[in-house]
């Protein structure tokens, strides 16, 4: 099953452990990350559930294309790296 | 005078206080964080803070202890649209934070960057987006003025009427409600535009106005501090006199008016939109007395060369007295004057990049 891991950036703001979930899609894995908290969202995704600017998200080592729908595919042995972007500062 | 006051930086929110006769840092919250703006609601002393995380978004925090504890809030969010919609947007800033006025408690407006209006009736816990503005068709035609968008950098209700509330957009002018938000009409006639064609320069709706602010005691007096010039309105934003000759410069960001003279206002002057630094390296406050015929220029304690600060829009404060003003700048630098800017002291340096500066309740 596919594991999402998140920037250790994040922590001072939310709870953010890395999680195994299900699902065939970028979207679909961060979705039941988010189901448990839902807070966590907003600093990844903005109000138009597209990848934040400054935030990048690589699945087996390659950055995602789809910035904003994140249609693509996740295999089951699949790593979701959920970073901050260096264009942020 | 005031004892206490806030600073929004790039770097945290600060609380100053002055402790026998000396003013000191009492506090840093959020150390390391993006904060935009800052608010203390005079009705019940709730501390707000906004925040842009860069790469985690917008944020809002309240604090109802005096900064020991802070509750985060939902930010202002548009609201998500289809797929296929021609615009997408969202929020990328928090540009200014006020109280809808003594006779609604709890209620709040919020201006973002890309120039959302947002209204919180429930001391921020939720927004929503003021539609009848977002949606005005005269919306498309503001731009972005030092920022990627547009945004509502001025929020002002009227101390006589609350349902009287004025914006101002850098760059899309001035707009006023008089019913809560119902409606809107732009009230810039009068202000001019260098940077537009000459068919455009005097559209009210592309001005771009760096600051709004209203005379508590006199609340038909408004001063804008405007890309090219300074302008004033005695008749509550019906239309607008540019200052002939300002002293200095015509080009800044901050400005303050005296809270009972309506003749009475401050400004910061830089050299000029292309050269944002102070004229001849000296930092200097401009002042005037006399409805901007005349101008005093005060400089007695502020860094006369090699001296590169600017001071933005939200950085020049006046206490409820009208004698007090503090003022920070993009250097991270503090000045306070108690004597209505005849004589400032340097109260704090090596500060981040200063964005708001308040003073307490």
């Amino acid at each position: 099953m596919p594991r999402v891991v998140f920037t250790a950036n994040l922590k001072r703001h939310t709870d953010c452990a890395e999680k195994t979930v299900s699902g065939k899609t970028v979207l679909e894995a961060l979705r039941q990350v988010f189901q448990e908290n839902p807070k966590l969202k907003s600093y990844v995704l903005d109000e138009q559930d597209r990848l934040r600017k400054h935030m990048v998200i690589f699945v087996d080592g390659q950055t995602i294309q789809d910035r904003e729908t994140l249609s693509d595919d996740v295999r089951n042995d699949s790593e979701i790296y959920v970073m901050q972007a260096l264009s942020g500062g | 005078m005031s004892e206490k006051l806030f600073l929004a930086t790039r770097k945290g929110f600060f609380t100053l206080k002055k402790k026998t006769d000396r003013w000191s840092i009492d506090d840093v919250a959020f150390l390391g964080n993006n904060a935009t703006m800052c608010f203390q609601d005079l009705r019940d002393r709730a501390l707000y803070v906004a925040f842009d995380h860069g790469h985690f978004g917008v944020k809002l925090h309240r604090s109802d202890d005096d900064g020991k504890t802070w509750k985060e809030l939902s930010p202002p969010a548009f609201p998500k649209v289809l797929e296929d919609a021609e615009e997408k947007p969202s929020v990328s800033e928090i540009w200014s934070l006020e109280s809808a006025g003594p006779d609604k408690v709890g209620s709040l407006w919020a201006g973002t960057i890309p120039g959302g209006l947002f209204h919180s009736a429930d001391r921020g816990d939720s927004w929503q987006l003021v539609t009848s503005l977002w949606n005005r068709e005269e919306r498309k035609e503001w731009f972005g003025g030092g920022k990627d968008f547009p945004g509502i950098h001025s929020i002002c209700v009227d101390p006589r009427d609350s349902d009287k509330v004025m914006l101002g957009v850098s760059c899309g002018g001035v707009w006023v409600t008089e019913n809560s938000g119902e409606t809107w009409n732009c009230k810039a006639e009068g202000m001019r535009a260098e940077y537009m064609p000459p068919e455009r320069t005097h559209d009210p709706n592309i001005q771009d106005p760096h600051i709004l602010v209203q005379c508590p005691g006199h609340p038909d007096a408004l001063w804008v501090q405007h890309h090219n010039g300074i302008f004033k309105s005695t008749d509550c934003a019906n239309s607008w006199q540019e200052i002939e000759n300002p002293a200095v410069s015509p080009f800044g960001f901050a400005t303050a008016v005296h809270p009972t003279d309506p003749q009475t206002a401050w400004f910061v002057p830089g050299v000029k939109d292309e050269c944002r630094v102070p004229v001849d390296g000296k930092l200097v406050v401009t002042r005037t007395t006399d409805g901007g015929k005349s101008f005093d220029v005060l400089g007695e304690g502020l860094p006369q060369e090699h001296c590169y600060d600017i001071v933005f829009r939200h950085c020049l404060a006046i206490d409820s007295t009208g004698s007090q003003l503090a003022m920070g700048s993009s250097t991270g630098s503090l000045w306070i004057s108690e004597n209505g800017g005849e004589n400032w002291l340097n109260v704090a340096q090596h500060l981040p990049q200063i964005y708001c500066v308040r003073f307490a309740n």
